[in-house]
């Protein structure tokens, strides 16, 4: 195939969430500017994003080299647009625009402090987000991983208070501790090794004589280093950072930030080792059986939780492995599954958590047992709910059965039982994490009407919904969830290039 | 012993009397407790540098590297052509017959510095003495740990 | 005129400093201006000069016109990294210099004619130190250099002040005797002083250059410039010296007088030993990595224990120095570590520059010179909070700040050189900056505003458009930081060419 384009698009759709920094500081005296900015942004890295997307479907590529290119063995920043990158680049820039106007609802009616702090590191997370999927080389892949960790620093510790201080202290050992003992030794030994970080048609190491030592030490050093995508043991950041405000929790903790993880995992699976490399070595069952484990084990405290937003942390790693595990299995069918598994269960996971958002902003409530009967105050709310539920779980009609049915489908192509087993149990467990809560907000009695806890509420049939612009974007995700089931063919399509143009293994 | 004597120190002398010195003068300056002791040993190890230098451009027999009329008809046309390749075609010199001027040279620079050096030590013992009553390193750093002097 | 411009980057400062102790005696207003101007004509021309070695190639100026290399002539050599570097300096030294306009008002000792006298000659000293091509002359900058950092630290109005220059006078007078001692060993087996032309001789001469007596010169200079630079364990002269001077003063010497003395080490181990000296005696390399990676535990540890910011800062200046001497010392494999070497000597110049700036903002804006003084400071002060970020993630080795970029070729260079425990050092450090750094951004990210966040150093609150003056070199500090980091293929490139050359000149040898 490698017929490549060079052009700017990619860095235009990284930057342009940058630029907006600079205008959200400017209007930081008039919210409604403010605000406008950032969709603007967004909306303006949707139109880059989706520039390119035709150009990918036809099976080409974007390149783009900085700062004097590749030359006598140095590695350059480099963009590289493919399959990979542009589905998850779709992924987060579609959904940073109902996020950016779901913040705009919660912030508002919660009157959060420092809002414009928010916003900005909220622009350059994306930022740095565009810039992982669009990642030429490892080395680019690396300084964007390292600028998203810091810019969500200040996110996640927005409250400023003891908790806060906690869930972020605990955010940057894992993220940045390991990325600097584990990513960089890794990242340079591979560059020793092979020569090159570019990440080509071939993977970087497909020529070397790694031994069956190294290449677990050096596959391990990626999978933990990258602690984003939250394997176990490295994954206690996750419920720690629900600290956060809910829309960074849903764009960043369901989205941009964990999928950044699990996007490296798969960047190291297909364009460092190589899917053949991987099977030849036969470590690539160390991997998965370190996925199944977290994310049957990830569902079952998801189960014992009380606290909304860390029940759905916890479904976040075991959905996480879900992806790791898919492509660890070096199958075409769960490579398929886990690719669009990134999609899927970014529209579900991201209305699960704008729901527990729109709940708080409605009614000041975070715990799951306090929920009772709330699903006919917040019908829209609790609907939604249900849908990114199914689709997490893997119900039909929900876009998230289909990535679990290529899953399951390229658990059986490999022959690994036991894992099918595990991607089996653990959808049942998100099951029964899940449709509690439902049926306590529609069929259990509300105990006594609470005080409406946040300004603007929109009170129609004595509905006491969450402000209008936090329950339409969470309209917006589930539908889309349900559309995915019936339209996936983009990201399907893109799945495929993946497989089929950068892979070598059929 | 005295066949050792010979060979090793005895050619060499000048460089075993530098190197005496200057042990001589690094122990007193980072071994003394007295500031201006502690400054008489830098002096005296920086003196025995000069002494390795100096000691490093003489040769037995050499006279000062200056050219004149006593030197011959030669000399005198080296002169007239203003020295340099062109004189030294005239008039070879024979490096033995002069000591090297370089070393020395190089070491008034150092001996300018080492006053330097010596007056800024000065002054700094002054406001010291000034300031703690006493040139004494230990009472000095006492009085440090026990007074709050706030930057 | 353009023919001259590396020695007027020397001797602008130079000129500057005569007139500053003319005129400036009399009218202390035109101090700063004057100081302004000369460190101003040599920045531009040290960007000529990095232009010209960009464009056409190493720049051999003769000072006088003397060529000979046998003369007494003095030779400057503006390569890939010196120049690079004298471009570093001018701009380190501006912003110090900024931070330290004179105000109306103020009586603080370092706003005297004499702060500018001595703060003038130190430049001359380090653009000297840089550029120069003799190995004496390298003797008589670092005394300069040295004698004005004496009087730097000692006038601040702290009585430790005065105590720490003492010692600092003691041992970094023996320092510059050892490099002393050195040299005249170099000079009797020699007999030359010039760099280039010892070069050429040992590398003619394979006899000379395995004698005992080069040796016993390699080791006494050696141990004259890490002493200057203060690499563990002869590092004890630094944090008292850094920590008790004035700010105005830490500003312009806690980023370059170490740097450049890692850059002699640089220059006078590949200009005039070759990288023999390294790649022949694996055994000695092995134990200077040893040494260095030493400095870099002993200053990250040290830094920890640390409460007081500029303490703080200093010991991480003996790791950062442990660094560059280790990533020196990987030998003919670890090329790419020398490389990092070099670029992280510009690197950590910048951050450390925008570190204690920082510090210097914190001190005279809230009296803040403790850790815990720091609480909400992100609040009180965001801009100069910011860049303080900027310099701790640059120290931390973050990208796409430049701190990361040397630790990835020092890495590289490390990994292919089997060095594991430097790999494991630099990591470690890196960690241990993360929790130095991360500790403070907590307490002045978490911390509530004190009460009375006016207090200053000397007591008088200066704020407004005083501040405005300290903060401005602050933030370009800050933002050079990360352009430096971002654009690091250009300075690379141009280091690149220097290790090659340098190398070429060994493969000479051989």
């Amino acid at each position: 195939m490698e017929n490549s384009i060079q052009s700017y698009l990619p860095l235009w759709a990284c930057l342009s969430s940058l630029a907006a920094v600079p205008l959200i500081l400017l209007f930081r005296r008039e919210t409604f500017l403010r605000e406008a900015v950032t969709i603007l942004a967004g909306i303006a890295k949707l139109c880059f994003v989706l520039a390119m997307l035709p150009i990918i479907l036809q099976g080409s590529m974007i390149e783009l080299t900085l700062f004097g290119g590749g030359s006598d063995g140095l590695v350059p920043i480099a963009f590289r647009v493919d399959g990979l990158g542009m589905v998850f680049a779709l992924v987060a820039s579609i959904l940073w625009i109902p996020t950016s106007i779901y913040s705009i609802g919660y912030m508002r009616g919660l009157k959060e402090h420092s809002q414009t702090r928010f916003y900005v590191f909220f622009a350059v997370s994306l930022f740095a987000t565009l810039g992982v999927a669009f990642a030429g080389n490892l080395l680019t892949l690396y300084v964007f991983y390292e600028v998203l960790s810091l810019s969500t620093w200040p996110l996640v510790t927005h409250h400023q208070d003891a908790e806060a201080r906690r869930g972020g202290r605990s955010y940057l050992v894992h993220l940045l501790g390991t990325s600097i003992a584990f990513v960089i030794p890794a990242m340079i030994y591979v560059w020793v090794k092979s020569g090159t970080l570019d990440f080509g048609v071939q993977a970087i190491l497909a020529n070397t004589d790694l031994s069956y030592v190294q290449g677990l030490a050096l596959l391990l050093a990626f999978a933990f280093g990258f602690s984003k995508g939250a394997l176990m043991p490295l994954h206690s950041w996750l419920p720690g950072a629900m600290v956060a405000p809910t829309p960074v929790s849903a764009l960043l903790h369901a989205v941009a930030v964990v999928k950044v993880g699990v996007f490296c995992i798969i960047r190291t699976v297909l364009n460092v080792f190589g899917m053949d490399l991987l099977g030849g070595l036969g470590i690539h069952l160390v991997l998965c059986w370190i996925a199944a484990i977290t994310l049957v084990a990830a569902s079952l405290i998801a189960l014992t939780q009380d606290n909304l937003k860390r029940m759905l942390a916890f479904s976040t790693i075991g959905q996480l492995s879900y992806i790791i595990l898919g492509i660890a299995l070096l199958t075409e069918h769960a490579a398929l599954g886990s690719i669009l598994h990134i999609a899927m269960h970014a529209f579900g996971k991201i209305t699960l958590f704008f729901c527990a958002g729109a709940i708080f902003v409605a009614t000041g409530k975070k715990q799951i047992s306090e929920l009772n009967g709330l699903g006919r105050r917040m019908p829209i709310t609790f609907a939604a709910f249900a849908i990114g539920a199914a689709s997490v779980t893997g119900l039909p009609p929900m876009g998230g059965f289909l990535s679990k049915l290529y899953l399951v489908w390229g658990a059986a192509e490999a022959h690994q039982i036991a894992l099918l087993c595990a991607f089996l149990i653990s959808s049942v467990l998100n099951g029964a994490y899940f449709f509690p809560v439902v049926y306590r907000a529609f069929f259990l009695p509300e105990p006594e009407m609470d005080a409406i806890h946040a300004d603007g509420a929109c009170c129609v049939h004595g509905w006491r919904e969450a402000p209008l612009l936090c329950v339409l974007p969470l309209a917006f995700t589930a539908i889309s969830s349900i559309l995915l089931f019936f339209f996936p063919s983009t990201f399907y399509d893109l799945a495929s290039i993946v497989l089929h143009g950068g892979v070598a293994n059929p | 012993m005295m066949e050792w004597i010979k060979t090793t120190i005895v050619p060499h002398f000048n460089f075993w009397i530098y190197v005496v010195i200057m042990m001589l003068g690094l122990w007193a300056a980072i071994g003394k407790n007295n500031l201006i002791k502690k400054l008489i040993g830098l002096s005296i190890f920086q003196t025995a540098i000069l002494l390795l230098y100096v000691s490093m451009g003489v040769k037995e027999g050499a006279s000062i590297p200056i050219v004149d009329e006593t030197m011959g008809e030669a000399a005198v046309d080296f002169m007239a052509q203003g020295g340099g390749a062109a004189g030294a075609t005239a008039f070879p010199i024979n490096p033995d017959l002069f000591a090297n001027p370089l070393p020395h040279v190089l070491m008034l620079t150092a001996i300018v510095v080492g006053v330097a050096t010596l007056g800024v030590a000065l002054a700094l013992c002054q406001v010291i003495f000034r300031d703690f009553g006493t040139l004494e390193e230990p009472e000095i750093l006492n009085q440090i740990q026990t007074i709050q002097d706030d930057v | 005129m353009s023919e001259h411009l590396p020695v007027i980057v020397v001797l602008a400062p130079l000129f500057g400093a005569v007139i500053v102790g003319f005129f400036g005696t009399r009218d202390r207003h035109l101090c700063f201006p004057i100081a302004l101007t000369a460190l101003a004509l040599s920045f531009v021309c040290s960007i000529g000069v990095v232009h010209h070695v960009a464009t056409v190639g190493a720049w051999d100026y003769f000072v006088g016109g003397w060529e000979s290399p046998h003369g007494v002539g003095i030779q400057l050599r503006a390569d890939g990294v010196n120049s690079l570097l004298l471009l570093a300096i001018a701009v380190v030294a501006l912003l110090a210099l900024v931070y330290s306009i004179r105000q109306d008002g103020e009586k603080d000792a370092e706003k005297s004619p004499f702060f500018y006298v001595l703060f003038l000659l130190l430049c001359v000293g380090l653009f000297g130190i840089t550029i120069t091509g003799d190995a004496f002359n390298v003797y008589v900058l670092i005394e300069i250099t040295a004698l004005t950092s004496y009087g730097l630290v000692a006038i601040g109005s702290s009585r430790r002040s005065r105590v720490a220059a003492f010692q600092y006078l003691v041992i970094g007078t023996v320092g510059a005797s050892f490099y002393l001692i050195g040299v005249g060993y170099l000079y009797l087996a020699v007999g030359s002083l010039n760099m280039a032309d010892i070069r050429t001789i040992l590398a003619a001469n394979p006899e000379i250059a395995n004698s005992r007596i080069i040796g016993t010169a390699l080791v006494f200079i050696l141990l004259g410039v890490w002493t200057k630079m203060g690499l563990f364990p002869l590092h004890g002269w630094l944090p008292n010296a850094y920590s008790y001077c004035p700010s105005g003063s830490a500003n312009l010497m806690a980023p370059l007088v170490t740097k450049v003395s890692v850059y002699v080490m640089i220059r006078i181990l590949f200009g005039v030993f070759g990288l023999g000296v390294i790649t022949e005696n694996p055994g000695w390399s092995d134990l200077v990595v040893l040494i260095a990676v030493g400095s870099i535990v002993a200053g990250s540890v040290m830094a920890l224990t640390q409460r007081e910011i500029k303490k703080m800062l200093c010991c991480l200046i003996v790791a950062e120095v442990g660094y560059m001497v280790g990533g020196t010392w990987l030998g003919d494999a670890g090329r790419w570590g020398l490389t990092g070497s070099m670029y992280h000597i510009l690197a950590d110049a910048m951050m450390t520059s925008c570190l204690f700036l920082a510090a210097g903002v914190f001190a005279k804006q809230f009296g803040a010179t403790r850790l815990e003084h720091l609480s909400g400071l992100f609040r009180r002060s965001p801009w100069a909070a910011g860049a303080f970020t900027l310099g701790g993630l640059a120290m931390i080795g973050v990208p796409p700040m430049c701190g990361f970029f040397s630790k990835f070729y020092l890495i590289r260079g490390a990994i292919d050189s089997g060095h594991w425990l430097y790999i494991v050092a630099l990591l470690g450090s890196s960690l241990v900056n993360a929790i130095l750094f991360f500790r403070i951004f907590e307490i002045a990210y978490f911390g509530e505003v004190p009460e009375s966040s006016e207090s200053s150093e000397g007591g008088c609150p200066t704020r407004g458009r005083h501040a405005a003056w300290r903060t401005a070199p602050l933030l370009v500090a800050a933002a050079l930081t990360l352009l430096l980091g971002i654009f690091n293929r250009p300075v690379i490139d141009l280091i690149r060419g220097t290790v090659v050359e340098n190398i070429d000149i060994v493969s000479m040898q051989e």
